[in-house]
């Protein structure tokens, strides 16, 4: 006879608490304004699933989700490679070992609307340092408040500026791990320096890669504070990203089901995708 | 002791045939990191054929010196010569050397079969002949059923056998293995050590073996450079090493348990150790100028038993007794000398009581204040 102990429960009823408030109640509120209509005084009416065909139908939402897509495209495909670069040109040894770092973590350590506030005097034509120059110095027209795609590089310029620093930390975090004897044992077999990063550094540094890309794919795909102060989703709407528009819609209009639809595909998409990088990438699971 | 160490090369010592091609040359080569000399001047020259075992403690420099022969850290002065060809100023990547390190060291992401081949593709060597190469090599290190798998999925023999076939394959013209078996288990230890001889004879590489265990320089054979504090001590074959050590030190290393060592008087024909067993002096010890010295004999030649008339008695407190194998060791005091006895069979000592050890004063060795061998 197989004794089942069922106290076994009793364990794991702090996680489930925990994990109840911390994710499941605020998700399950969500679900609830996005199948029901209301007005306020808490009176609500039953709306099925009109909201999310709603929000997947308009032209608004897809456009934002393109700039969504395109933007952390960009970012990624610039930090990811701009930081192993960073990573790998850090010294490895020495007393500028702590310099770097400490200058590598200083953007991290600004408060993101700071950053936005930041760029944003920084830009401005006549007001700031790179605005005066741009315009008055260097003669080309440079105004973010005007050009979209002035926008649209000064805040990939800023989130580059902010968050590349991650990459180099956990990129090198994984450079310094690999023992001189590899080094040594690729210099005996007569590789070049391509043959060392190639097959490796990069191999070494996959891991923490992973968590660099993970990371920075989701946080760039959430990203709110900085172009908002930045920009505040303009020239007209060129740089509202997903989540600058869920926030005109949800605290502007007070449309709180189609919000509630939005905020839920938003989840969705970014669960999945990270869901995706991460199985791609841990799939050929060697060392 | 000022100055370099006499180097049997310097010292007209060449027991190989002259001009014997393959061989690499050490001319007066050093090692500085800021003030700090990490490997004195050293002169040697290394022999194809045979294995050049240098031995020395932790941090001798055994590690160091195969660094700057691989040219992986720069000469502080000095010259290499390779085959003739001074190499001093080439880089590591032409120097066509192989290193099979301490602890594992194989590209992670890269089959077995990879990992072998590696500094082949890197030479542009036709896949053919690759192929026949890393076979070859993989046969010879029984690695045949692992070719397809990645290091991760090996045990440590398998990972460090990997390494030796990547060396074995290269066929390259120096093999430096830096203690290669240090952190295997016993038995591979053995196994390995056994083929390691076979598995570079004939290749015409000067092999160069680096290790801190005295027994496996007597086992490697060949040729031993005894190592401590930077620089090498004595250079010459294993066997003669071991038979006579140039000083104390060199003695201390080559000998595992410790060589007893203790003060003796000589006086006339006799020497007397400080209030304990004396004995007349024969051959080149007889000769020796009256005075304080150094008397060394080995473990093994401490027995418990009388083995003929020429012993010397010598009373002792066991303090530790030990047995390995079919053999007993016994730590014993002698007045303020601590010495080992080494004997083959079980010996019934009593912990703590007194026992009298036997040795014949003829494998003594004496060396004089400085430490140097002197009879």
């Amino acid at each position: 006879m197989r004794t089942v102990n069922q106290r076994g429960w009793f364990f794991v009823l702090p996680v489930l608490i925990l994990v109840a408030f911390n994710a499941l109640m605020p998700i399950m509120t969500v679900v609830n304004y996005s199948v029901q209509e209301t007005f306020g005084n808490n009176v609500f009416f039953w709306q099925g699933l009109d909201w999310f065909e709603q929000i997947l139908r308009s032209d608004r939402f897809q456009a934002a989700l393109g700039r969504q897509f395109l933007f952390t495209a960009i970012i990624l495909a610039i930090e990811v490679p701009l930081g192993i670069v960073i990573a790998l040109s850090m010294p490895r040894k020495g007393i500028w070992v702590p310099v770097c770092l400490v200058l590598m973590a200083l953007p991290m350590l600004i408060p993101w609307n700071v950053v936005g506030q930041m760029w944003n005097i920084f830009t401005l034509p006549k007001v700031g340092m790179l605005g005066y120059f741009m315009n008055d110095v260097l003669g080309v027209n440079y105004d973010m408040t005007q050009d979209p795609l002035a926008a649209w590089i000064t805040v990939v310029v800023m989130d580059v500026w902010h968050w590349t620093s991650l990459v180099v930390l956990l990129a090198y975090a994984g450079l310094v791990s690999i023992p001189d004897a590899y080094y040594h044992a690729a210099k005996i077999d007569g590789a070049s320096s391509w043959s060392v990063f190639r097959y490796i550094q990069l191999p070494k540094m996959k891991t923490v890669l992973t968590i660099a890309i993970l990371l920075r794919f989701i946080d760039s795909f959430n990203i709110y504070t900085e172009p908002f102060t930045l920009t505040g989703g303009g020239p007209g709407n060129s740089t509202t990203l997903l989540s600058i528009d869920l926030v005109k819609i949800a605290l502007g209009q007070f449309d709180l089901g189609p919000a509630a639809a939005m905020s839920l595909i938003y989840f969705a998409i970014t669960l999945m995708v990270s869901w995706l990088f991460y199985t791609l990438m841990t799939k050929d699971d060697a060392g | 002791m000022g100055g370099p160490p006499v180097s049997p090369a310097q010292a007209g010592y060449q027991a190989s045939p002259a001009g014997s091609a393959g061989m690499i040359e050490l001319h007066d080569i050093s090692k500085r990191v800021g003030k700090v000399v990490h490997i004195k001047p050293t002169s040697l020259t290394l022999q194809p054929g045979h294995f050049n075992v240098l031995l020395g403690a932790t941090g001798s420099g055994k590690t160091s010196l195969i660094k700057l022969m691989a040219g992986l850290d720069p000469l502080a002065s000095g010259r290499i010569v390779m085959d003739g060809q001074d190499i001093t100023k080439l880089s590591t990547q032409k120097r066509n050397i192989s290193l099979v390190h301490q602890f594992f060291v194989n590209y992670p992401h890269m089959t077995v079969f990879e990992n072998i081949a590696s500094p082949l593709r890197v030479a542009g060597m036709a896949p053919s002949e690759i192929q026949g190469r890393v076979e070859e090599a993989a046969d010879v290190l029984q690695l045949r059923p692992m070719l397809q798998r990645r290091p991760h999925e090996l045990s440590g023999g398998q990972q460090q056998r990997t390494a030796l076939a990547r060396a074995i394959a290269k066929e390259s013209r120096a093999v430096f293995l830096d203690e290669p078996l240090a952190n295997l288990d016993y038995k591979l230890r053995e196994e390995l050590r056994e083929q390691l001889p076979d598995l570079f004879a004939g290749r015409g590489a000067v092999v160069v073996y680096a290790t801190s265990e005295p027994e496996e320089a007597l086992l490697l054979g060949g040729w031993t450079a005894l190592m401590e504090d930077g620089h090498v001590t004595q250079f010459g074959p294993t066997s003669e090493i071991y038979r006579k050590p140039d000083n104390l030190t060199a003695a201390r290393v080559f000998s595992d348990p410790p060589i007893n060592a203790a003060e003796v008087t000589k006086s006339g024909s006799e020497a007397a150790l400080d209030g304990g067993a004396r004995w007349t002096l024969s051959g080149d010890a007889a000769g020796l100028a009256d005075g304080r010295y150094t008397v060394a004999v080995r473990p093994h030649r401490v027995t418990p038993q009388r083995h003929s008339e020429a012993d010397v008695a010598l009373k002792g407190r066991v303090l530790v007794t030990e047995l390995s194998g079919s053999d007993s060791s016994a730590h014993f005091q002698m007045g303020d000398n601590f010495w080992v006895s080494l004997a083959s069979g079980v010996h019934p000592y009593q912990v703590g009581e007194d026992h009298t050890f036997y040795m014949n004063p003829v494998h003594c060795r004496y060396f004089a204040a400085d430490g140097k061998l002197v009879a």
